[in-house]
């Protein structure tokens, strides 16, 4: 047997999969970040509560309106997503010329009422959710047991996010969304609403984050905590990829997950610092992150 | 009628005092019970608000009022934090008259607390703590261990999975003084039945969600039992993503501490066939459900669970001790109040009858559960089916080897 720094091969093998499977969650909901921040200026810190939203919002449909995990994948996001445009229109939009420190304070306000009502309503022990029939069991890889459903978390984040590199990056709406965050007043001349395309977009975000919440439900507990559990290391990686870059925090949000991985087989009392260690050293070395724009 | 000059000074001497009766009566000795837990993080469900809807039935189903004494019960939220936990209770004694501190889940939380209720000499009943070394190296004379403990839970369901052909063992622990008692109690006794620990993987706690390196390093172990050194949403969270690896089929999973409300979040379809053991379950005998019956209205979707009947009968078994010995005197010693408790047998709906052992150990009776199919279950929260019971003599750790410094001296 192949020996890597004292760890059988098959074992580190199976460790950079488990690695890069946490990151597709790393990279869906720092992706959501990274366009909020990118185009509205707005520190997001009710992420974590809008991913355990989607979690809830595909749990109640399958309990109170017996929709099952597939349609939950696509109306989940949706419902969440017009929760955010509430959210957006209603309060968010007033902060849009202040600095970006109030931003933050009133999402993590709202994400702590959120998590409050949760918890009011539902208890923290969690719910219940299955994992879909025709994606349960798993696959011998030979050098691990790999359960079936975590590798379509994996394709199916791939996918998002790909997707959402190519419409803001490619495509002329993505165009439209990026001139309209250099110079808004120019492009509302042109014709376009903009503070309709920055309500889509905070939206749009929203929605990534309740999509991995559904994604998420069958393998965590549904609980009004789970998402404060995953938005300090989620910053972290939108910070070390730098803040803004769509592309960054995807390859970032994969990459930590490799690193963070690794660190659970050296020394797992380590695993949940290490991300913050790599997020000092970023820092220190390049101000603006892996992928930020210079100044 | 005139009035006589003497008469007039009596008149005025008796209204004069009036007041100072009204007052004396108004300042009758007040208990304070402080119910101190987890109220929003990982252990609301298993402590949390419920357990306040127990200690106040406790007042209830004791008759404070038709006894005529007052009592209060405030309750408030530690976070699981022990610098926050021991500023709460340092406000309670010194502003607001707490008596008695109650609950207190989280081991690293009640182990920070002993101390404070020693030096200001009150009393520190608690229930919802894993911790043996609260009654061991760090108990106090001011303290009672109510419902359960690390050794306890070791010893039950880390003895019976030995038993079964269990003998080596791989655990997956939560980095902090609970999940580490646990894991050297129950390394303890598997050594001493001759079996092996394999490894053991300790991980960060509060903020791990996923198990899932942790659970393949386990499988590459090649032991036989995966020992769940952790709690509430973490070991749901561990036995969830075991079955999703098939650790299921390999190996067998010992959840060293669940409470029946882990089991409600769980499922029955994933949680079916585990073994694990609590000193209390609502669907034991007439007088548990009797219980259950009266607090349910209360705390509708939240069954109690052993954490919580504890808050219950340590409450009732205060106010026996406080009615015993004059609720003044009570108030002033906290080390007598204790002494008190310890002289008088235990005897409610909750746990039947037990003793309070001189390190201030309560001695309850251990019961070993199966969780049933979900065939087997046949009404809301009908998950237990008993497999065995340890009288509390033989459940906890014997006495001398607890090395609890309040006993030599």
């Amino acid at each position: 047997m192949i020996m890597i720094f004292g760890i059988p091969g098959p074992l580190l093998f199976g460790q950079l999969l488990l690695g890069l499977i946490n990151g597709a969650f790393y990279a869906m909901l720092s992706l959501g970040l990274a366009v909020i921040f990118g185009m509205l200026n707005i520190i997001n810190f009710a992420h974590g509560a809008l991913f355990m939203m989607g979690a809830f919002t595909s749990w109640m449909l399958l309990n109170y309106v017996g929709i099952g995990y597939f349609p939950a994948l696509i109306l989940a996001p949706l419902l969440v997503g017009i929760f955010g445009i509430i959210l957006e229109k209603t309060i968010i939009s007033r902060l849009y010329k202040l600095d970006h420190l109030y931003g933050l304070l009133l999402t993590f306000g709202l994400s702590l009422v959120i998590e409050g009502l949760f918890r009011n309503a539902y208890g923290s022990s969690g719910m219940p959710y299955r994992i879909p029939e025709v994606l349960s069991g798993a696959t011998n890889l030979g050098f691990m047991y790999m359960p079936n459903y975590r590798g379509w978390v994996v394709l199916a984040a791939l996918v998002v996010c790909i997707s959402t590199w190519l419409i803001i990056e490619k495509t002329s709406l993505g165009a439209t969304l990026r001139a309209a965050t250099e110079n808004a007043p120019l492009v509302q001349a042109f014709g376009v609403d903009v503070p309709r395309l920055i309500t889509l977009t905070y939206a749009g975000g929203v929605a990534l984050a309740a999509f991995a919440g559904v994604l998420a439900a069958p393998i965590y507990s549904v609980n009004p905590n789970m998402g404060s559990n995953f938005i300090n290391t989620v910053f972290a990686v939108v910070v070390i990829g730098g803040m803004g870059s769509i592309m960054g925090s995807i390859l970032t949000g994969f990459g930590l997950g490799v690193v963070e991985g690794l660190t659970k087989v050296f020394y797992p009392q380590a695993s949940a610092t290490v991300v913050f260690v790599v997020m000092v050293i970023v820092l220190l070395v390049r101000p603006r992150g892996l992928f930020g724009k210079a100044a | 009628m005139l009035l006589s000059r003497r008469s007039a000074l009596t008149s005025a001497a008796v209204a004069a005092t009036l007041p100072l009766v009204r007052t004396a009566r108004a300042q009758k000795p007040k208990l304070k019970i402080g119910v101190l837990n987890d109220q929003s993080g990982p252990y609301t469900n298993t402590g949390g608000a419920t357990s306040v809807v127990c200690t106040k039935q406790a007042l209830e189903d004791f008759g404070v009022a038709t006894k005529g004494m007052d009592v209060e019960v405030i309750a408030a939220d530690h976070q699981n934090k022990p610098d926050l936990a021991v500023s709460i209770a340092r406000q309670w004694f010194d502003r607001d008259g707490v008596d008695m501190l109650l609950d207190v889940p989280t081991s690293s939380v009640a182990l920070a607390l002993q101390s404070v209720v020693r030096e200001k000499n009150k009393v520190y009943l608690n229930s919802g703590a894993a911790s043996s070394a609260l009654t061991g190296e760090q108990c106090s004379p001011n303290f009672i261990h109510w419902t359960y403990d690390t050794f306890m839970l070791a010893k039950s369901t880390g003895g019976a999975m030995v038993k079964a052909g269990g003998d080596s063992w791989y655990f997956l622990t939560a980095d902090y003084a609970f999940g580490k008692q646990l894991q050297a109690d129950t390394s303890t006794l598997i050594k001493a039945s001759g079996g092996k620990v394999l490894g053991a993987a300790q991980y960060p706690f509060p903020g791990t969600t996923d198990f899932s390196s942790f659970l393949v390093q386990a499988q590459a172990s090649g032991a036989k039992v995966l020992g769940l050194a952790n709690a509430g949403g973490d070991t749901v969270n561990s036995i969830k993503q075991a079955n999703e690896f098939g650790l299921n089929n390999s190996m067998k999973i010992a959840a060293l501490l669940m409470f029946i409300t882990d089991v409600h979040a769980l499922g029955l379809d994933v949680a079916h066939g585990l073994n694990l053991t609590e000193s209390f379950y609502w669907d034991m005998n007439e007088r548990t459900r009797a219980f259950t019956k009266r607090v349910l209205p209360k705390s509708p979707t939240n069954y109690p669970n052993m954490d919580h009947a504890g808050c219950y009968s340590a409450t009732l078994h205060y106010l026996k001790a406080c009615a015993d010995m004059g609720v003044a005197e009570a108030k002033k010693d906290g080390v007598a109040t204790v002494n008190r408790m310890k002289a008088m047998p235990v005897e409610d709906d909750c746990f039947g009858t037990s003793k309070i052992r001189e390190d201030g150990r309560n001695l309850v009776t251990s019961y070993l559960f199966e969780v049933k199919k979900p065939a087997e279950s046949k009404g809301p929260w009908d998950y237990y089916k008993l497999v065995a019971t340890t009288p509390g003599d033989e459940a906890f750790r014997p006495l001398a080897d607890g090395h609890c410094p309040i006993i030599k001296a």
